[in-house]
This record gives C-alpha cells, structure tokens and sequence, in this order.
C-alpha cells in the first residue's frame, strides 16, 4: 500500500480512470500514512477521513457507472486551512476562528470537489498566512520532513509538509508574499503562485485582498500544473477574478518535459542575489542556469532596480489590507467570544476577544496596517508603497521587453531551524526577498527545485508576464528534466 | 434650557448656514453587493447570506442596478457623472456592520457638482450638491431590557442583518447660506422636492417612515454680514417632511441662545425627537474618528461607460419640476394656483382630472375645496383617497349635463368615496338623479301647497320670500333630486305669482 503514496498525481489519476486502483484505496493509503507519520510533521489541523472515504467511493462509483470522471478523480489533497470548506471547521491558524464551521464552500473547494479531489483535511499554517515558518499559527509548528528541527516554510507550512511527507501528492497553499513559493522552496516541491486574478480568491479568508492567490503544491511540474487548471478561470463571485482563458499550463508542463527552450530568454534579476544568500543557494541556482543554457534558452542578466524597496512596501501594503480585513473577528457573529459576562460593555468585549484570539504577530500587523492608514500618515505610507508597486510593475515590464522570463532563487536560504527567527521579525521577513516582487505586480510565479544544499532543497523562481503562467511551467519543466532524478527522493525516510 | 428667543431675534442677529445630508435606501430587487432579497419587514436574519454577513472568505460583487440607480439621481439632480472612480473602506467598529467596515465612497464618487432648483413662498432657492455616492447599509441594533431602548441600561443586543448590505445612496449638499429666515422652509422644501424626484425616477419607495429616506441637518449661524461659517451641530433622527423644518428652526433657537450667552457650539451629533421638537446631544465629533479610507482592494474601479450614461440620461422620465411647469400650463393655474395644490397634494390629481376631460377650474375646485376637507377629516393625502380623478371627471360632467345637481354631486362623491364603487353605480345604487319629471314635481308641489295653504296664501299675497318653506318640503319631499331653482319657478307659477 505504500507505493501508492509515492505515485505521482497523474499516475494517481490515470490508475483509478484505468480502475487498476480504486480511489479509496489511494484514500486509505494517504490517511495510513498520515496516521502513522503527522504526529511527527503535524502538517494537518484536521483529517476528514470520513469525507475523504466518502469522496473517494463517489469517485469509484462513478468510475463503476461509466461517468466521465474529472482530471484529477481520486487523486488526495491536503487544503490548507485558510480555504473555506462547508461543514468542515476552518481556523485559518487562529485561536479566534476555533471551532467555525463554515455555511459554504470556497469556490476552489467546489472546484476540487467537482474534479474528484478528495480532500484529505485542513493543513497547518501561519495565523491568518502571516509568517514565512508556520511557527505563527496558533496551534503549534509544522516540521520540514527533511529535517524535523527545520521549519516547512510559510505560511502554507502545513500543505508544502504534507505533499514533501507523502501525505498526499497534491496541496493547495495561498500566497501572499510567496507564502506557496518559499515553502515549495525549503520542502523541495514545486509551488506556483498564478497570475493574480487567475485563480478565484471567493472563500479564502482575506490576509491582503489585494495580494492573495490561491496555488499549487506538487512534487513534478505536471502534477503542479494540472491542479492549477482545476483551480483556476474566472468566478462572477469574485470581483478581481479575470475574465479571460485559462493558461495553457498543462500543455505546458508536457512541452516543457521535452527539455528544448530553444528560442526563449531568460532573464536574470541582479538585485535578487548576493550578499544574504548562501553560497550553497547561490551555487545550486548558478548550476541550474548552465542547465537553462544547455536547453536551448539564452541567459541574460537583467536589472530591476526597485525591487530592493519591495520588501518595505509590502510590509505597508498587505499589514494595511489586513487591519480592515480582520477587523470582522470582534466575537460578536462567529468565533471565540471573551469576557461576555453581563459586566462589560460591548467594547471591552471585542477588545478582550481580539487580544486572546490574535496571535503575536497578527497583532504587529494590524497594528503596523492600522498606523499606516491613519489620517496624516497615509500618503507617506500606504500612498508611497503603492507607488513603488507601480514602479516595481515598471521594473517587470521593461524587463520582459528583452525577457520572456525572469529567474532568481526562491529564498536566499534553505530551511532554518524552527525557533531560529521567530523572535527577529526582520530576518524572518527576509525569506520572502525574492517573492515580493512578483506578489505586488500580480505576476505568475513558480519555485522549482534546482538542487539541494547541505542536503536541503533549494528551490530557483521562474516569473512571467501576467496571464503567461504556461511559461513558468515550461521552463519548470525544462529544469526539471535536466536532473537525473527528482531530488524529493532523496528525502530522509521518515 | 428655556428659550427666550424669539425666531425674529434670532433672524436680525445671525445668518443661519445649512447643509443636508440625505441617505436613501435604493428599490433595488437584490442587495448592493450580493443577491439577497431587500424586501422590507422579513423576519430578522432571513434575508442574509456568507456575503452580506461578512462571513471570513466573502468577497462584494456589485450591484448594476444599483450603479444606474445611482447614475439616474446623479443625472436629476445636474451632476457630474464620473469617468472613473472607487469604492473605499469605512473603518469603524460597530456590531451592526458585519465586517466592521462599510464600503462606502470617499474621495472619489459617482456624481459630483449638480445642484437642485426648491420653491420657496413662490421664490427660486438653489441648492448646491456635493456629491452623490453609493454605498452599503448596515444591520439594524436593537438593545433590550432598558426602558429607552439605548444602549445605555440595555441587558442584551440583538442585530437583524437583513438590511445589512442594502445599496444606500447618499446625497450630500454644499452649505446653503443666504436664505435668512427661510432656512427652515427651504430645507423641507429641498428634502420635498428630492423626495418627489426619487419617487419619479423609482430608485426608492422613499418612505421617511421606514427608514429608505434618511435625513441629516447640518445647521451653523454666523454673525449677520460675518464670512466665516459657525461651528455646525448635524442632527439626525429627523423622520418627517414636517421634522425637517423643526429641526432647523429648533437648532437656530438654540445654537442663537448659546451664542448671545458667549457660550460656544460644541460640534456634535445630536438627535431629535419628534414628541418635544427639541434635540438632545448624541456622539461629540469634536475628536473626529478616523476611519482610515482606503480603496476597497475586493472591488475593480467603476468606470460607467459614456454611452451608456447616455443612454440613462435619454431615458429619464419628466421630472416634478418640469412636469409642474407642464401642468400649469395645461392648466392656465398661475404660481400662485400651483403653490397652493402643490401645498394641498393635488397637483397631480387635477391634471388627470383635466385629462380625464373635466375642465382646469372644475377639477381645481373639486380637489382643493369638498376632495381636501375630505382627505383632512380622514387624515390621509388626497391622493390615498377611495376616488379616481376619472371618477371626479365623471361626475363634474354628470353635473355639466344637469344629471346632478351640485349637491347631488356631493352625495355622489361621498357615495364612491364610501364604496369605491363608480359614481353611476352610486347614482343607480342610491337614486340621486336630479327630478326632472314634471308631473312628479307638480305632484310633489300641490302636496306642499296642500299641507301649508297658510304659506302659500302668504305667497299668493305676494310674500315671495316665505316660499322658502314650500320649496324645501318639495326638496325634502324628492329628498334633493329636483333642481331648487326650477322648484321655486315652477310653485311659484302654480300660486299665480311671477315672483317679482
């Protein structure tokens, strides 16, 4: 039974079409595994067996019936807990949401569901996706499967743990500030952040509107690739959603596989490398750009000189959005409620309600957003980082004038060990370096694995313009079929 | 506080300055920003999804209607139609509002700069508007277990959030200033005619009563001839045309009686009170809250295209203005005329009375005289009376034709408005046709004759005057049906007198 964790999703879906496996045989293996190793990695909040035994024998009864069965019927998935799902409890990481249970289901659940995902359960994340570790959600870390001291990265610590841990070949994560990407990056997976808009955000509980993009979790470019067409294309419930075709990323992924990208230049941003990124980093990217090279693809370096101020404007941007999008949590219609005792006023209750359901860091950044928008500071602020946004976007635009993709590593380090940052907000905010940028512009964004350093995956970013998500699949694909073997492999048995 | 001041003191001593906020709940089928249903008085919390109850994950999609609603009104009132603009977060904390903050309009709204011509005592008054915008309503609080129903002594709250999400559009005039002692009147006239306009565009079932029209009073006196505006007080809970007016007066009253003390107006909002006419202080906006607008990241930027802008502005039906300036054209009524029908309710009334073929003076007569006193009696509008202006109509030209007698025309009247029934019905139902048959009226005659030979020897001998008596035992004896003229001529002839 425990081949069928290591099956690769496609494989996965192509066995139960083929009825060589039933999808509940598949489930039973996932929460086997699940059950025998999450005590350690603690990647899942909540397994729904019995919800994924029942979606599993849809999937075979349907099979049994002759029914066309979706691209993915069968296939298990771990969801991270930010994804709102009927009936099933969502926390989104926070003590102040323990114990909801939402009317309706995210329009990517009903997608997931729909295509014959089963949905193994709810994963682990930062509170309310805010962290680069996982160590900020309010129930406990999540561990890197390749080294349980290390973090899983985050905030969609749980998923990237999940599918790195074999617990299930395909996750979703959101991301933020690269809150798929990063983690991808330290788990060895393949994580894509789509082009904003491209992915509908109805019943992900908001961090920054303006910023969050549900994704991928996959351990090979195709599988990521074909979770992303389920995924994705427009939703009248969401007003941001983009009204246009799907990206051919699956077509991609399979053209890419062939390891030609003759014809195609790729762009190497200088300001995202040098000093803070570790020679084994820096040395696996470098090797992975000979690699781009000898499939054909011309290698350029490229300067976009205002990424260096993404970081502070993020750091405005996305805390500014949250101080209004969480200010719902006041104890009053769902969630936890304190200090409702008959004595207080109805003040005192949202405030004590809000200082024990928010976790440190929450608090920082409603605090941070909340001064940002204030009346006298909010041109410097929030004005000024929405113009470096522009001038960021700028920065893309120039470069994808002589570019048809953009490269940099995806971190500028590989796991560290849980504990390490969680007291320096400010080194912890520097694992995202390199993803901010293409998170403000509301560009595609993948991280695929491109070695590994003190046997730690290090994990190269590959950006597009927007809506040209299939590049960043092609050249995902292009790399990942330069390696001999895929280095999820060489994780530690756990 | 006893007021001293009379108005007039108040009017030689400072210029009052007013402004006028006014909140209207759109007629829309579905809510602004997700498809519940916005029908008034359901049961609480039944008209509410994930969406209008700012469930964790919801996202707003915008009403379309509710954007040409807005447009329409925009358009009325002579504004600028924005190529461009935003929705922004209100950010406040209140338990009525589900996500804790509104989406509302901020710096950049639908329609901006028109303005909005009112009638005064038959005098012109401009009033400038600001601007229009759009946003959500909120939930409705109700605190329980105090006496007052404020919060203030309440055990418990309970929030309906059926009107959560309901599209509200707010219409903000610029200052008015140089109406002197009209103020008062101006300010009801302008909460009129925006009213009226509403209810012609039919973006708002308009109802004061019911909270789809919401007005706030903003009032500041200023020192005669000084150019600097006072300190403004902005009273709300103003929940009647007639409140509009009291509301001003009362504010000048006392805003004048703190000033000539040397006291100064604290700027705040105050409610007020419909039993004492007064209002009391509410939330100090002397520390103004900050409600940290930002553009609503949820929402694209709205951008109306021109042609269909056109294409509402083509489509506007006849406003009240320009329909009054038709009707008293087509009514030959003079300004006069027309202020007092407009004062009465029954401007419309008598132009489709008119239509329905009655003639102007007619018809004006009818609904300004016995159709009024009617609708006062009974407390109602003369509009919300059980007669049609067809069935007035109807029975002007009964009288034109000499089928009723003008007090039979009342009885029959009285008749529909009793029954609803059409006045030919009421005439065949209640017998009111005037007498004109000749043998029944000599009939009727020699009876009186007969029953007062005394009287009619008094006529014989020619006192015409006490034939009075003998005409209204025939009348009572037809019981009104015959004509009182043709009564007295025909007695008269039949006593040999000529009556002269």
């Amino acid at each position: 039974m425990t081949e069928l964790t290591r099956l690769t999703a496609a494989a996965t879906a192509e066995a139960v079409a083929a009825g060589t496996v039933s999808a509940v045989d598949v489930t039973e293996a996932h929460l086997a595994r699940i059950a025998a190793v999450d005590y350690r990695l603690h990647a899942f909040l909540q397994v729904d067996a019995e919800g994924a035994l029942q979606a599993a024998r849809a999937v075979d009864a349907a099979r049994a019936n002759g029914d066309r069965l979706g691209a993915l019927a069968g296939v298990p998935l771990a969801l991270k807990d930010v994804v709102v799902t009927k009936d099933l409890e969502t926390t989104s990481g926070s003590a102040i949401l323990k114990g909801w249970i939402p009317p309706y289901d995210a329009t990517i659940t009903r997608r997931l569901r729909e295509a014959g995902v089963v949905i193994l359960g709810k994963t682990n994340m930062d509170e309310f996706a805010m962290g680069s570790s996982t160590e900020n959600s309010a129930f406990g870390p999540t561990h890197n499967p390749w080294d349980l001291a290390r973090v899983p990265g985050g905030s969609s610590g749980g998923s990237s743990a999940a599918v790195a841990g074999f617990e299930a070949p395909l996750g979703i994560g959101t991301d933020t500030g690269g809150s798929i990407r990063q983690p991808a990056a330290v788990c060895g997976l393949v994580g894509a952040k789509p082009t904003y808009g491209g992915v509908s955000r109805y019943g992900l509980i908001a961090f920054s509107s303006s910023l969050d993009q549900a994704g991928p979790f996959a351990r090979t470019v195709l599988d990521a690739a074909l979770l992303h067409e389920v995924i994705a294309g427009h939703d009248p419930a969401d007003s941001t959603s983009i009204d246009a075709p799907v990206p051919p990323v699956v077509a991609a992924a399979r053209s890419g596989a062939t390891g030609d990208l003759g014809g195609l230049t790729v762009g190497v941003v200088t300001e995202l490398s040098g000093e803070g990124y570790q020679p084994g980093v820096t040395a696996a990217f470098a090797d992975a750009l000979t690699r781009l090279e000898a499939a054909g693809a011309k290698v350029a370096e490229v300067s976009c000189r205002h990424f260096g101020y993404a970081l502070p404007a993020y750091y405005l941007i996305a805390p500014s959005e949250a101080s209004s999008n969480l200010a719902r949590f006041d104890g009053v219609r769902y969630g936890l409620r304190v200090g409702d005792d008959g004595t207080r006023t109805l003040e005192e209750v949202m405030a004590l309600t809000r200082e024990a359901g928010f976790g440190a860091e929450v608090k920082r950044r409603i605090i941070l957003g909340t001064y940002a928008l204030s009346s006298g500071y909010y041109a410097a602020y929030y004005g000024q980082a929405q113009k470096v946004r522009t001038l960021i976007t700028r920065d893309f635009r120039a470069a994808f004038e002589t570019c048809d993709v953009l490269v940099s590593p995806t971190t500028p380090t590989v796991a560290f060990p849980i504990g390490e940052r969680a007291d320096d907000p400010m080194a912890m905010y520097a694992a995202d370096l390199c993803t901010l940028p293409a998170s403000l512009a509301g560009l595609p964004a993948l991280s695929v694995p491109c070695g590994l350093s003190e046997g730690l995956p290090v994990g190269l970013q590959v950006m597009a313009p927007a809506l040209a998500d299939d590049r960043i699949y092609r050249v995902a694909a292009a790399l990942e079929a330069s390696y001999d073997s895929p280095f999820i492999d060489e994780a530690p048995e756990l | 506080m006893t007021q001293t001041l009379s108005y007039d003191d108040v009017i030689a001593r400072y210029e009052p300055v007013i402004g006028l906020e006014t909140h209207v709940e759109l007629g829309t089928a579905s809510k602004m920003f997700c498809g519940c249903s916005t029908t008034f008085g359901a049961e609480p919390n039944t008209q509410t999804c994930p969406v209008c109850l700012g469930l964790p994950g919801s996202l707003p999609v915008t009403n379309a209607a509710a954007i040409e609603f807005t447009i329409r009104i925009g358009l009325a009132l002579n504004c600028e139609i924005a190529r461009w603009c935003r929705f922004a977060r209100k950010n406040y904390f209140y338990p009525d509002m589900p996500k804790d903050f509104q989406i509302s309009q901020y710096d950049e709204p639908l329609c901006t700069d028109g303005w909005l011509d009112v009638d005064v005592d038959g005098q012109t008054v401009r009033v400038e508007i600001e601007r229009v915008h759009l946003e959500e309503d909120t939930g409705k609080t109700l605190h329980v277990g105090g006496a007052t129903g404020r919060i203030h002594g309440a055990t418990h709250s309970l929030v309906d959030y059926n009107r959560a999400g309901i599209p509200l559009v707010e219409v903000v005039t610029k200052p008015v200033a140089g109406i002197g002692s009209r103020a008062p009147q101006v300010a009801k006239a302008y909460v009129t005619e925006l009213r009226d306009i509403l209810r012609t565009l039919g973006v708002s079932d308009v109802r004061m009563e019911q909270g789809s029209l919401r007005c706030d009073v903003n009032t500041s006196l200023r020192p005669i001839a000084a150019s600097a505006l006072g300190t403004r007080t902005e009273t709300k809970n103003v929940n009647s045309l007639r409140s509009v007016e009291r509301a001003v007066r009362s504010e000048m009253l006392r805003q004048a009686e703190l000033l000539d003390t040397g006291r100064r107006i604290v700027q705040e909002t105050r409610h007020f009170q419909e039993d004492t006419g007064r209002s009391r202080p509410g939330r100090s906006k002397e520390e103004a809250t900050d409600y940290r607008y930002f553009p609503e990241p949820d929402l694209v930027p709205l951008a109306p295209e021109p042609t269909w802008v056109d294409t509402i502005k083509a489509s506007l039906p006849e406003l009240p203005s320009a329909r009054r300036r038709r009707i008293a054209g087509e009514l030959g009524a003079s300004d006069r005329d027309m202020i007092a029908m407009a004062n009465t309710g029954v401007v419309d009334l008598v132009a489709v009375t008119v239509a329905a073929g009655a003639s102007a003076a007619e018809a004006r007569n009818w609904w300004m005289g016995h159709l009024a006193q009617q609708a006062n009696a009974t407390d109602v509008e003369p509009a919300a009376l059980s007669i049609t202006p067809e069935q007035v109509a109807r029975v002007i030209a009964l009288v034109a034709d000499g089928t009723l007698s003008t007090g039979l025309a009342r009885q029959v009247v009285d008749g529909v408005l009793e029954t609803g029934h059409d006045p030919d019905r009421v005439i065949d139902e209640r017998g009111l046709r005037t007498v004109t048959d000749a043998g029944t009226l000599t009939a009727a005659i020699d009876e009186a004759i007969a029953a007062h030979p005394d009287i009619a020897d008094k006529v014989r001998g020619g006192k015409v005057a006490a034939a009075g008596v003998l005409v209204g035992a025939v009348m009572k004896a037809t019981r009104g049906q015959a004509d009182a003229a043709s009564v007295r001529a025909l007695l008269l002839d039949r006593l040999g007198t000529d009556g002269e």
